[in-house]
C-alpha cells in the first residue's frame, strides 16, 4: 500500500493552505484598493461627493465588510512576515509550521482586539 | 538509484537555463535576465514596509478618536495638509499598487495557460495600474483643501473663514 509523502514546504498542510490562503487575500486587497483610490480621488471632484460616497463606508453592513478586509490585510501581512523568514532565515523553512500558528495567534488577538474597537465605533451611538 | 529530483517550478532563471522549469510551467523562452529575481526581492522589501505603511494608516483612520465617523473631506484635507501623511499615502500608492500588480501578474501567469490569454489579462492588469497610480499621484499633489469653482467657495470645502 502506497503511503503519502508527509508534504513538502508547499505541498500539502501548512506550507501550502498559508499559500492558498496568501493568494486568496492578495487578490481580494488589490481589488478593494482600485476601488480605493477611486473612492478617494473623489476628494478632487467636491467635497460634498467625496463626503457622500465615504458616508457609504458608514453603514453596518460596511462596518463588517471593513472587519472581513482588515482581516484579510493582518493575515496578509503576518503570513507575508512568515515567508520573508522562510527565504532568509537559516532556519526558516525548518520552523515555517510553528510560524504559521504564530502568524494565526497573533492574528487573532488584533482581529479581536480591532474588531471590539472598530465594530463599538462604526456600529456604537453616533 | 538516484534521488529523487523535484522540480521547483519557479526556481530556474535564465542564467541556470530553461531546463529546471517543468515544460508545462514554462511560459517564456527563458530570456528575462533576473527580472524574475528583482521582483521576487521587490515583494518581500515592499511587504516589510507596507506592513508598516498600512498599520499606521489603519490605525490613525479607523482606531483613534472617533474612528471612522470621523473620516470626510476635512479630515483628508487636514491629513494632507502635511507634506509628512502626502509623502505615507505617496508611499502607500506606489508600493501597494506594484506589490499588488506584482502579485496578480505571478498568478496570471500560474493559471491562464493560453499565450492569448496571459497576454490580454497582463494587458488589462497593468492599463489598471498605470491608470490607477497616476490617478492617486495627481490627487495627491494637486489637492485643494478650499475648492473654489467660478468665485464660489464648494460647500464642504475647508476653507479658512473670510
Amino acid at each position: 500500500m502506497p503511503t503519502k509523502p508527509a508534504g513538502t514546504l508547499y505541498r500539502g498542510r501548512e506550507g501550502m493552505w498559508s499559500w492558498v490562503g496568501h493568494r486568496i487575500t492578495g487578490v481580494v486587497i488589490f481589488f478593494f484598493l482600485l476601488v480605493h483610490v477611486l473612492d478617494t480621488s473623489l476628494v478632487r471632484v467636491s467635497p460634498e461627493a467625496y463626503t457622500a460616497v465615504i458616508g457609504a463606508y458608514k453603514n453596518p453592513l460596511m462596518a463588517l465588510g471593513e472587519t472581513g478586509l482588515v482581516a484579510a490585510i493582518v493575515f496578509h501581512a503576518f503570513n507575508g512576515l512568515r515567508i520573508i523568514a522562510v527565504d532568509f532565515w537559516k532556519k526558516g523553512a525548518k520552523y515555517q509550521r510553528q510560524m504559521l500558528w504564530t502568524v494565526l495567534a497573533l492574528w487573532v488577538v488584533v482581529m479581536v482586539g480591532f474588531s471590539i474597537r472598530h465594530l463599538s465605533l462604526a456600529l456604537g451611538g453616533h | 538509484m538516484s534521488a529523487t529530483q523535484i522540480q521547483s517550478p519557479r526556481s530556474g532563471g535564465a542564467k541556470v537555463g530553461s531546463n529546471r522549469i517543468a515544460p508545462q510551467y514554462r511560459r517564456t523562452g527563458g530570456s528575462k535576465g533576473n527580472f524574475e529575481m528583482l521582483a521576487w526581492l521587490f515583494m518581500r522589501l515592499s511587504g516589510v514596509v507596507l506592513v508598516v505603511l498600512i498599520f499606521g494608516h489603519l490605525t490613525v483612520n479607523l482606531l483613534v478618536g472617533e474612528g471612522i465617523h470621523a473620516i470626510d473631506f476635512g479630515f483628508v484635507a487636514g491629513k494632507w495638509a502635511d507634506p509628512f501623511w502626502q509623502v505615507w499615502d505617496l508611499a502607500m500608492l506606489w508600493l501597494a499598487m506594484l506589490h499588488g500588480t506584482n502579485g496578480v501578474r505571478t498568478i496570471i501567469n500560474d493559471y491562464a495557460e493560453k499565450d492569448a490569454t496571459r497576454l490580454w489579462l497582463k494587458i488589462v492588469l497593468y492599463a489598471a495600474t498605470t491608470v490607477i497610480i497616476i490617478l492617486g499621484t495627481m490627487v495627491i499633489f494637486t489637492f485643494d483643501p478650499c475648492p473654489v469653482v467660478n468665485g464660489v467657495q464648494l460647500p464642504g470645502g475647508f476653507c479658512p473663514s473670510p
